[in-house]
């Protein structure tokens, strides 16, 4: 019964994190949740690794941190593009794709 | 020579006039006096080889083909280029070749309004080839296409060097012809599939009619679908309407080649298609031939009495004396058609003759109303004699060429093929008689009206010049035949009188 | 092409064996004055006459050929010494043995054969050379019984080309000539007319403005009429038939700038081709049942009716075909309408052409085709038939219409019909040389009253008008006055005149109530018909010459009088007036009194006077015994035929009882025209008619002249009623239907498939198909348009979709597995 603990444990993180990517105005805050929904993905890939008793969980969780740092590092810099631009980070005012 | 002739003879009557029309296309327009001249030399050139091809016809055998060329053409469909001519093509050929150059030579100083005789002699040399081809053609695509390639030049006549109403009298024309010939290619296409024929060889599918013993029905459907397409360019009653309004509304270039060759397609097309291939679906349809051609003939004749105008009455004339040409064709025996033949060469050159004259008159009075004009023989005597020669021709005076078409039409009528109703026959052959009467009583109604007697006031002292020497040249050969065949009419009976036993064969007599 | 070979056949005269040069010099005569006319001094008159010369020179020099033919085929058979030169050249058939042996070819050769062997051992014969000389059979036959006395049985001389005329289905026909003794009788009377009248026309149309093309068409007309008469087929003879109607038609309609004359014309046309559509129903009966559907020939269509093989009602129908043509062309009851009117043609035309020759064309038919009419008829034994009974009518309404006419020509061409009738009349009841002799009498004393009405009128102000311009003129013009009393003498039936004996053989041979012997039947009918007719015909022919030659001349206060050369053109008179159109230069002058005419005019006169007279000893009767044998019943004797081809008929005697009838009759009958004719002249010696005359009253009378001046309304219902019905009304409808019904079908379809194709276009096409077309356009940017709402450029925005997206799709997931 101990995976389930894990699963559960992910399932909270993650909506947290959807919570904080619909929710938060704030771009960095957005972004933060992304990783909180992606570590929640970890936390799972770890669970059922462990639980398989294979290292395949743990490489991809690997690879997850590498690509979540990754995207971060793109991210910020977009956010930082956005707040040299418009003074502001609000992601409400960032409509551009509007049709 | 000889070799020549056999190889390449037909072909090059057939398309020399086309070559002449592509050198024309090449010169300008202004060059009035060469085209005339490329024109006239090319249909003369084409008739010095249909004369060389004459001399060189074997007349014992003119029941056979002869010239024969039979080459691939569009493998696809299995139509194939066969040309020949035999007894019964060849007085139309000559017909043919005697009547274009006659026309270019009329048409020398009249061409008619909008003028432009580049397009005007290109337009009838294309004629020429698609009359020539349709009377050579041995194979029914090859055919088809010809008698197409008559349509289009007649229709620019008509609708642009044509009378008031060209636009509709063209179209009417065109469409009805057409409609007509729908209904041709689709009986010869059933005729192909039907037989499993290799090729359209009109021989050979004759052949296989008989061979596979085609259905009678099929035959009669088949056969009907012909009777549409060539009945309507005979014309038959009641499919004739086209044919005044053409007439009446053509120069009289075009009304005197409508008249001499082009309405010879559609009988031509009976003798040579559909009696020989379809001998049981013509049994069956004879006396509905018959039947409408001897309205035709009464018909034809009161509509000729109504008319007021001289062209529309000698152009409802047309309707009576091919009601003649059916009957004739209708009997299904050996007079029968041979009165068939000789009957369209009779009034190809004498109708001709009768719209040669009455353009002429147009020229000079710029009316054709017959309550207009009168006095001819006054104003303009040879003109008005010869209206009158060509009159008593037409109504059938023996010892003219006209009696020979009519008088064997109406014997043959007598005594039908057997298998059909004597009783039915002979009742056409009353009515036939009757029509004499009749075609008697327009005519010289006509010339009376419009020769005898003394001129209208408003012509009264206009100075009429007599016929022109280009009249003279294009009118004295066809007055000539007239009575040359009228005297001997051996000379069409000779060619054709074999042929047409092997059709009258065909037929079972 | 023309025969070098003409030596084969040495029994029968050269001039018989090639008598296609009878129609051919007049025809050649007619191509030189067509083209060379107007050069020539005479302006063609010359060449003409010439032509005509030479014809009549050689047919009686074929007359001449023939009496020793017919002579030499006697003295045969007398000997009973066997037509061996016949046997000679007896190569049976080589003409139609060339043909490859069909089997219609070797049923005729074996038929010809057959036929001829079986009635005798005459033989066929066909020269090798161009041309085939054919002798008919030479042998007596049981027939034609006079006194015990078997006749010869002469053969008649048939010439044929060898090369085709026209060929079809194997069977060729071929032109030639048939001469036999009717024959050589025609050529004799048509080429001596046709040369008098020549000669009459130099003087007569002098001046005339077609003066050149008249003499191309007499000759024309005499070439044409030989041909008929020389005709061995029947397609021949259609065509020669109607070449003389084309004549007939140009020469009447010559003054063709007035209506009324170009109307004569027409009718005349008009009305011989309803008669020729009996013509070519006729023959193509005959050519189908006696030609056996292989020959138009005429000599072998004659036998094979009279041998008796061929079916009654097919000779019947065939008959009665004939027969109409006949009524056309010889003016028979009731298509005879024409001929009175044909007068409106110059005199000569009506002399040579509607009085002695073309109009007794039909009569010539029924005689060269006697077998077809005696066995369809069944004269023989009949007391009535449609030949006989036509002829017999005729007679009597043309006598009656010859009262009412104030036109000389007019009388005469009523009279003309009259006769016509008799001779109809004649071969109706089987009288066949009564009714020839009848045609060649009639031809010259009518030819000599026409020709003399021609000089009266040209006396007379160019008028024929009896009542006004004429009387009195036996003072003025005695050779004319002379010999038209011949000619009326003749036509009256005098004795001592030809046309007393000629009209007498026919009311003997009618053979009615059995008053004459040997008649073919008992004709009572006819012969009282005949005999009222002789008494009309003395009436009116005596007031036509009191109004002519007796009394004052009424001319000096004609309207006519005083015409200028051209005034007549304008007259509505119809009078046929030569002078509007002949600008008689040598005539002008001429206000005074009539005067005699030229020599040209009168010779003619005489001749046809003298010929009118002496053609009565041409057929003495019979039992004249005082006349030696060798002078009696010559025409007869030499004119009939004798042979298979020619039924068997007997020959009536002469009676006495009839022929004192019919003088008696005509006296009484010319009796009282002179008797009312002396009343007239007492009452006022300018007068014509009684002032209170029985025609002016009511009653009976009036309304029978009003029925003969109407012409038994006869021409008010063929022109008013048929013709105008037919050009009117029927012609009409019949074009209404072509305009409105058959093109309306045509013009309907066309805008029908206008209003169709428009149809198609605005609804179907702009409508359905492009709607589609332009509608899914539409319903995409519709689509779009709805769509881009969502599209609001929030990053958010999008995620939650996704997430939700994301979560149903986990939904779905989840619940369908």
């Amino acid at each position: 019964m101990w995976l389930n603990q894990f699963l559960i444990l992910g399932a909270l993180l993650f909506c947290i994190g959807v919570y904080g990517v619909l929710a938060r105005r704030n771009g960095v805050m957005v972004l933060m949740s992304i990783e909180l929904i992606l570590n929640a993905v970890n936390i799972n890939l770890v669970a059922f690794g462990a639980f398989h008793a294979t290292p395949a969980g743990q490489v991809f969780a690997l690879f997850v941190i590498a690509v979540a740092a990754a995207e971060v590092g793109v991210g910020l810099a977009l956010v930082l593009l956005i707040y040299r631009n418009r003074s502001s980070i609000d992601l409400e005012s960032v409509d551009l794709l509007k049709g | 020579m000889k070799d020549f002739l056999n190889d390449w003879g037909l072909t090059t009557m057939v398309f020399l006039p086309l070559v002449g029309a592509v050198v024309m296309m090449l010169i300008p327009k202004a060059e009035e006096e060469l085209h005339k001249f490329i024109a006239l030399l090319t249909t003369l050139v084409v008739g010095v080889v249909g004369v060389f091809l004459t001399a060189n016809f074997d007349w014992d055998r003119s029941k056979d083909l002869q010239f024969v060329v039979d080459k691939g053409w569009i493998d696809v469909i299995h139509s194939r280029y066969t040309v020949g001519v035999d007894g019964i093509a060849m007085p139309l050929i000559l017909l043919t070749l005697l009547v274009v150059p006659l026309i270019i030579i009329y048409s020398w100083n009249h061409f008619p309004e909008p003028h432009n005789p580049k397009a005007f002699l290109i337009l009838m040399l294309v004629l020429d080839t698609g009359m020539i081809g349709s009377f050579v053609a041995q194979d029914l695509i090859l055919f088809f296409v010809f008698f197409e390639v008559v349509l289009l030049p007649m229709y620019f006549m008509i609708g642009v060097w044509g009378g008031e109403q060209r636009q509709y009298a063209s179209i009417k024309f065109f469409l009805y012809t057409l409609f007509g010939s729908a209904f041709m290619i689709v009986a010869f296409l059933a005729l192909f599939f039907v037989t499993g024929a290799e090729t359209f060889n009109m021989v050979d599918l004759a052949r296989l009619v008989r061979e596979n013993d085609v259905a009678r029905n099929t035959q009669i459907l088949i056969f009907g679908g012909m009777f549409m397409g060539f009945g309507i360019k005979v014309p038959m009653f009641p499919f004739h309407t086209w044919l005044p309004d053409a007439h009446t509304q053509a120069p009289t270039q075009g009304s005197v080649i409508l008249a001499a060759v082009l309405l010879k397609l559609g009988t031509y097309g009976f003798v040579r298609i559909a009696l020989p291939m379809l001998p049981e679906g013509a049994m069956w349809w004879a006396p509905i031939i018959g039947g409408l051609a001897c309205i035709g003939i009464i018909y034809g004749a009161l509509g000729c009495l109504a008319q007021t105008d001289m062209k529309r009455l000698i152009a409802f004339s047309s309707v009576a004396h091919m009601g003649y040409v059916m009957l004739g064709i209708a009997t299904l025996t050996d007079f029968g058609i041979n009165a068939a033949i000789f009957g369209m060469v009779a009034h190809g050159l004498i109708t001709g003759m009768l719209f040669f004259i009455a353009g002429s008159v147009k020229e000079r009075f710029h009316t054709l109303e017959i309550a207009r004009l009168g006095g001819l023989l006054k104003q303009a005597p040879y003109m008005g004699w010869m209206l009158g020669f060509t009159s008593m021709a037409s109504l059938g005076l023996p010892g003219l060429a006209g009696f020979w078409g009519e008088f064997p039409a109406i014997l043959s009528a007598y005594n039908p093929a057997e298998g059909l109703n004597v009783g039915l026959f002979r009742f056409y052959m009353f009515i036939a008689a009757l029509g004499t009467v009749l075609a008697a009583a327009y005519l010289l109604w006509l010339f009376q009206r419009t020769a005898f007697g003394t001129p209208k006031e408003e012509f009264a002292h206009e100075h009429v010049h007599d016929a022109h020497l280009t009249e003279w040249i294009a009118w004295l050969p066809m007055l000539v035949l007239i009575v040359v065949l009228g005297f001997l009419p051996v000379l069409i009976f000779g060619m054709t009188s074999d042929a047409v036993q092997v059709v009258a064969q065909a037929l079972g007599r | 092409m023309l025969a070098a070979e003409a030596g084969a056949a040495a029994s029968a005269g050269w001039f018989l064996e090639n008598a296609w040069l009878f129609p051919a010099v007049p025809f050649v005569s007619f191509l030189l004055i067509l083209f060379f006319g107007r050069k020539m001094p005479k302006q063609g008159a010359e060449i003409g006459i010439t032509a005509l010369a030479i014809v009549f020179a050689g047919a009686l020099i074929a007359g001449a050929q023939w009496i020793s033919h017919v002579n030499a085929a006697e003295s045969a058979h007398g000997t009973e010494e066997t037509h061996s030169t016949d046997e000679t050249h007896g190569t049976e058939e080589e003409g139609h043995s060339t043909e490859p042996g069909t089997t219609e070819d070797g049923t005729h050769s074996e038929e010809g054969t057959s036929t001829e062997e079986s009635h005798d051992e005459g033989a066929l014969a066909v020269s090798g050379g161009g041309r085939s000389v054919v002798l008919g059979p030479s042998l007596a036959l049981p027939m034609a019984e006079e006194g015990g006395e078997a006749h010869a049985s002469v053969p008649p001389v048939i010439s044929e080309w060898k090369s085709d005329w026209w060929t079809v289905g194997g069977i060729d026909f071929q032109v030639g000539t048939f001469v036999d003794g009717q024959a050589v009788m025609m050529l004799f009377v048509v080429g001596l007319i046709s040369l008098l009248v020549h000669i009459y026309s130099t003087d007569y149309v002098h001046g005339d403005i077609r003066y050149t093309h008249f003499f191309a068409f007499l000759s024309l007309f005499t070439a044409s009429m030989l041909l008929l008469v020389l005709a061995n087929n029947l397609v021949m003879f259609i065509t020669a038939w109607e070449l003389v109607g084309v004549c007939s038609f140009a020469l009447i309609g010559h003054w063709w700038e007035e209506q009324n004359n170009s109307n004569a014309a027409l009718k005349a046309f008009l009305t011989n081709r309803v008669g020729d559509m009996g013509l070519l129903i006729g023959m193509i009966t005959l050519f189908f049942t006696a030609g056996q559907g292989r020959t138009f020939n005429i000599y072998e269509i004659n036998v094979a009716a009279a041998s008796g093989t061929v079916s009654d009602t097919a000779l019947t129908v065939a008959a009665l075909c004939l027969l109409a043509a006949v009524m056309s062309k010889s003016g028979q009851f009731f298509l005879h309408t024409w001929l009175p009117d044909a007068m409106a043609g110059p005199t000569p035309v009506s002399a040579l052409i509607h009085a002695a020759t073309m109009v007794v064309a039909g009569v010539y038919m029924i005689a060269r085709m006697y077998p077809v009419f005696f066995e369809g008829m069944s004269i023989a034994g009949g007391s009535i038939n449609a030949v006989a009974l036509i002829g017999a009518i005729t007679t009597m309404v043309g006598g009656s219409l010859a009262f009412v006419q104030r036109d000389i020509k007019k009388v005469l061409a009523y009279s003309t019909v009259s006769q016509l009738g008799y001779m109809v009349m004649a071969l109706g009841v089987g009288a066949w040389t009564a009714a020839m002799f009848h045609l060649m009498t009639h031809a010259f004393f009518k030819a000599c009253l026409f020709l003399g009405s021609g000089s009266v009128s040209h006396a007379c102000n160019h008028s024929f008008d009896m009542k006004t311009d004429m009387g009195g003129l036996r003072k003025y013009m005695p050779k004319t006055h002379a010999t038209f009393l011949v000619g009326t003498l003749a036509l009256a039936g005098f004795p001592l005149m030809s046309g007393f004996w000629s009209k007498d053989e026919i009311l003997a041979g009618t053979g009615g109530f059995g008053l004459s012997e040997g008649a073919n039947g008992r004709y009572s009918l006819m012969l009282v018909m005949g005999l009222i007719t002789g008494g009309m015909t003395a009436a009116y022919m005596t007031r036509c010459y009191w109004l002519t030659f007796m009394g004052e001349w009424r001319g000096a206060n004609s309207p006519n009088a005083h015409h200028g050369a051209h005034a007549a053109a304008h007259d509505d008179h119809d009078a046929h007036a030569p002078a509007g159109h002949d600008a008689h230069d040598a005539h002008d002058a001429h206000g005074g009194l009539p005067h005699e005419s030229g020599p040209r005019i009168t010779t003619p006169l005489l001749i046809l006077a003298v010929l009118a007279f002496v053609a009565m000893f041409a057929n003495i009767p019979g039992q004249f015994g005082f006349v030696p044998e060798g002078w009696r019943l010559r025409f007869e004797h030499y004119i009939e035929p004798k042979g298979e081809y020619f039924p068997a008929i007997s020959h009536a005697e002469f009676s006495p009882v009839i022929a004192i009838l019919s003088l008696i009759a005509a006296a009484v009958a010319s009796g009282l025209a002179v008797a009312y004719y002396r009343k007239v002249e007492a009452q006022d010696p300018m007068g014509t008619e009684l002032v209170d005359g029985p025609t002016s009253k009511a009653g009976l009378p009036k309304v029978a002249y009003n029925v003969l001046a109407n012409k038994f309304y006869l021409d008010w219902l063929y022109t008013d009623v048929i013709v105008g019905f037919v050009k009117g009304p029927l012609a009409r409808a019949a074009n209404w239907f072509n305009q409105n019904v058959l093109d309306g079908i045509v013009n309907g379809t066309a805008t029908v498939s206008k209003r169709i194709a428009g149809f198609t276009y605005t609804v179907l096409d702009q409508q359905v198909v492009d709607g589609v077309v332009r509608g899914s356009g539409i319903g995409a940017s519709e689509t779009g348009g709805l769509l881009r709402r969502m599209q609001n450029g929030r990053v958010q925005g999008y995620a939650a979709l996704m997430f939700a997206a994301a979560a149903v799709l986990a939904g779905v997931f989840v619940l369908a597995i």
